[in-house]
């Protein structure tokens, strides 16, 4: 067990390392001077332009300014926004609970339909039902996210006017961020109209979370159906049925947690594509999130920024993987045999 | 999480859920309280002195600010704000002003003032730009660009306190569109009290970050591409009735005769929600999400016309759109060249095509939004014939070319300048001229303008207060050649002459009288075809009560209602 524990945090500690490395070397890679990617200021003069040198030990050896910015990083020093001045690590901290928030409540929606919907198709597989489930599944999945983010803005932003279109809650309510999390902050905040302010909150959450859950949800649906299926045709089910047990007793006892085991490792894979989703559906509803942050960062040319941002979110997906992973493992020791070498 | 936290969350959701059923009717008296503007950009600075876009003015100038004078929105005309009343002297040199009593600057988070309104902080706010000896003069950059470019700063001899609420400015030459200029958005009056603190804690850039002034609404707090958020000027000095223990009684008691007054009632928060799309302006103004929104664009309009609960305003706007002549490269230095030419195009069918009828027909410099402008002017008229004979008889031959530069960006008084250009060169292929179209980036364009390369050009201006004298003297004096604002590179004595007499007078009509002998000479001389004003737009929600659109500048939300 601790041995599994160490090499997990080995590995987690080795990608950042590489991470930070690309990240590191990305101010080379930019275009243009080095020093104005970094600083934003274009020095006037030879003189200005070695006083920043030195102040951004450009001056240095590469290893050295390697371990500098390693340092920077650690101690929560991320540097400047060329376009807004504040702090990157302030800015980070606003954007990315934001985005973690769209994801989590998608994901969430995603296991709550997506689960239940599949063991029902897996049970009652090649019937009618499920059959339209699986349809129904296939073509949410094979939409594009960006497209299908706007189907629900123009049906329900624009032409039903049921749900608001942008932003996370309404500007009038005075929100103090606290966890980052808006229906937290909402609740915690000690403003009056606490409960209008909610359903505020919850009405703008609605379509950015339905836009994004809805391919995962899909992609829920068809894993937890193929695993059921798997499942249902394993010879201890046979021997179930043989000794008698009734479809309930058999589902609890046998599909349920069985069918769960392949689906784990595949949910991992889906919050890459759950968090880059969302970095897209943000841009469309204007989610002050990372994704919109990025954006605007690229179109500003503020490279700091893109730096920062692309650590802080490759660092948030690698360290959920690494723990999705790590999780099935505690859960799922069988796995140990045959996996040990891949690591 | 601990425990407490996790059991308080559940019972706020619980509590959230069973309120929010029976909520209907708190709702809409919550949402009556703030309004929420869609604005285009950022601002770049909270002083409106600093700064000539519009964005900046919109967020700052009529929010946070009062000027000693104001322009009446309807007629164009100086009223007194700040200023109760002014004085000028018989030779057009002194002005005096008496102050107004009893004028709150804000109380904010960063600063309490200890004094009202007085004819320091007017003097503080002058010498700021005036003076280059000044200690703000240099903070946050230390240009001005609206007094730079009218070269006010030099004209003002000095500016004196008479006594607590009477200040005294002297000019050095005459100018009657003084007044005009104090009472555009960019000459605000800032709180000299609040300067000096700011020097004391050394931090004096603040002053322009962190705004204080004596304006409808005070600054709350700004996040860059976001959101600018302002709360209510409690002691406005147009809603004194507004006193300290009246404040929480809601806005339906104050007296109807302060309606009759005028005097606006405020909502409780302005919102600035920042959204440079403009399609994304307006989809946020369908769903209500936005009250109001800035520049809605052209091929937008029908959208909102359709709308029932969207209201389209529209107003002439402080501009014009002209085709200029280069008069100083021949042909075109003849008037009757310029007249044929004036008189082979069909001003109407541009206005169709490029305008979409957002534009009224120029017949002169001077929109109808002006005090000078003039209805009864002469007009050139669309006749072929009439230009075919005058250019033979000016020794045009058929086959004559020539080139039309086109401005390649768009402005509200020429959305499409190329397009333009095309039409003008299908009507003067019909009389015998062939026109190239020429277009370069806007900065090359405007050097090549500057160095005169141009036969003639379609292009445009915008002014920044009601005055003519801001249309007439940079389009067409000889002195806004060099600093190359006079396109036709047209001088004439007699048009500067005109000129110089009408701002040496202060009556009005006797002005007026004078540019429409201006007029005349224009239309005889036409250095350039008047085209088009285009109208200026607003789109907002019908809830909103008392919008209107401010001529001279920009939005203004000071007595804006909000009635769900």
């Amino acid at each position: 067990m601790i041995q599994i524990l160490v090499r997990y945090c080995t590995l987690f500690v080795l990608t950042l390392l590489v991470l930070t490395i690309i990240s590191f070397s990305l101010a080379y890679l930019f275009p243009g001077d080095t020093l104005e990617n970094l600083t934003g200021l274009v020095p006037q003069n030879e003189i200005q332009r070695a006083a920043l040198e030195r102040q951004f030990k450009l001056e240095q050896s590469y290893i050295f300014q390697y371990i500098y910015y390693l340092g920077n990083l650690l101690t929560g020093d991320w540097g400047y926004s060329f376009t807004s001045g504040l702090p990157l690590r302030e800015e980070v901290g606003i954007a990315m609970p934001a985005t973690i928030e769209l994801a989590t409540y998608a994901m969430l929606m995603a296991l709550f339909i997506g689960i239940p919907l599949g063991y029902y198709a897996g049970i009652r597989s090649y019937s009618t039902s499920d059959h339209l489930i699986n349809s129904a599944s296939i073509t949410t999945y094979s939409f594009p996210v960006f497209w299908f983010a706007l189907l629900l803005i123009l049906i329900f932003s624009l032409e039903l006017d049921l749900a608001p279109l942008s932003g996370r809650i309404s500007l009038i309510y005075d929100i103090e961020p606290v966890t980052g999390f808006i229906l937290f902050d909402v609740l915690l905040s000690d403003i009056e109209n606490k409960s209008l302010a909610f359903k505020d909150a919850l009405s703008h959450l609605a379509l950015p979370t339905v836009a994004i859950g809805a391919i995962t949800t899909a992609a829920m649906i068809r894993i937890t159906r193929r695993s059921v299926i798997d499942v249902k045709h394993r010879p201890y089910i046979a021997a179930a049925v043989s000794r008698g047990l009734s479809s309930w007793q058999i589902f609890f006892r046998h599909i349920l947690r069985n069918a769960l085991l392949p689906i784990l490792p595949l949910m991992a894979i889906q919050i890459t594509t759950l968090i880059t989703n969302a970095m897209i559906v943000e841009t469309l509803f204007s989610w002050p999130g990372i994704g919109n942050w990025l954006i605007q960062a690229i179109y500003q040319r503020d490279y700091p920024a893109l730096r920062i941002g692309m650590m802080a979110v490759s660092t948030v997906v690698i360290t959920l993987t690494i723990l999705v992973d790590l999780f099935n493992r505690l859960i799922d020791p069988s796995r140990e045999k045959y996996e040990r070498a891949t690591v | 999480m601990s425990h407490g936290l996790v059991k308080r969350l559940s019972l706020c959701l619980c509590t959230a859920l069973l309120v929010s059923s029976c909520a209907k009717q708190n709702k809409q008296a919550f949402y009556n309280t703030g309004i929420i503007y869609c604005s285009e950009s950022n601002p770049v600075t909270f002083n409106p002195q600093l700064d000539t876009s519009s964005t900046t003015s919109d967020a700052s100038s009529h929010q946070l600010y009062d000027r000693l004078l104001d322009f009446d929105p309807g007629s164009g005309r100086i009223v007194p704000s700040l200023a109760s009343s002014w004085l000028v002297s018989d030779d057009g040199l002194t002005y005096t002003f008496q102050l107004r009593k009893d004028v709150w600057f804000h109380t904010t988070r960063y600063f309490e003032p200890s004094r009202n309104f007085n004819a320091d902080d007017v003097i503080f706010s002058i010498d700021r730009w005036r003076l280059r000896s000044h200690p703000y003069h240099y903070v946050s950059g230390g240009r001005y660009p609206y007094f730079e470019s009218i070269g006010l700063a030099q004209n003002i001899a000095s500016v004196e306190r008479i006594n607590g609420y009477r200040v005294e400015i002297t000019l050095k030459r005459r100018d009657s569109s003084f007044l005009a200029n104090l009472a555009t958005d960019f000459a605000v009056v800032l709180s000299e009290e609040y300067a000096n603190q700011l020097v004391q804690a050394g931090t004096p850039s603040k002053i322009d970050e962190f705004p204080i002034g004596t304006g409808p609404f005070k600054f709350d707090s700004y996040r860059k591409d976001h959101f600018i958020k302002y709360l209510r000027h409690n002691h406005y000095w147009r809603t004194q009735i507004l006193k300290d223990d009246e404040v929480d009684s809601s806005a339906a008691q104050v007296s109807t005769k302060q309606r009759q007054e005028h005097a606006p009632l405020l909502v409780e928060q302005l919102i600035f929600d920042i959204t440079p799309r403009s399609s994304l302006r307006l989809a946020k103004l369908m769903t209500g999400e936005c009250d109001a929104t800035a520049f809605p664009a052209q091929t937008e309009l029908e959208v909102i016309r359709t709308k029932d609960d969207l209201i389209l305003a529209e107003k002439p706007g402080l501009n014009i759109g002209f085709w200029a002549f280069n008069t100083q490269r021949p042909p075109f230095d003849n008037p009757d060249v310029r007249r044929a030419l004036a008189a082979a195009i069909d001003k109407n069918t541009l206005l169709e095509a490029v305008y979409f009828d957002s534009a009224t027909r120029a017949k002169t410099l001077l929109p109808a939004a002006s005090w000078a402008f003039q209805n009864d002017a002469d007009d050139t008229a669309y006749n072929p014939v009439l230009a075919r004979k005058l250019l033979a008889n000016a020794g045009v031959a058929p086959g004559f070319s020539m080139t039309i530069w086109a401005m390649p960006v768009e402005r509200a008084y020429n959305p499409n300048a190329t397009k333009m250009a095309e039409l003008i060169q299908r009507y003067l292929r019909d009389v015998g001229v062939e026109a190239t179209i020429v277009s370069y980036d806007w900065a090359t364009f405007r050097r090549h303008l500057q160095e005169g390369l141009h036969d003639s050009v379609l292009i445009g201006w915008s002014a920044d207060n009601g005055d003519p004298d801001n249309f007439y003297r940079p389009l067409l004096s000889c002195g806004a050649i060099p600093s190359g604002t006079n396109r036709a590179m047209w001088c004439n004595d007699d048009y500067d002459n005109l000129l110089n007499k009408a701002i040496q007078t202060d009556d009005i009509e006797e002005r007026r009288a004078i540019y429409k002998q201006v007029n005349r000479l224009l239309y005889e001389r036409l250095p350039l075809v008047p085209i088009a004003h285009a109208y200026r737009y607003q789109a907002y929600r019908n809830e909103l009560e008392g919008m209107t659109i401010n001529p001279f500048g920009g939005v203004r939300f000071g007595g804006v209602e909000k009635t769900l």
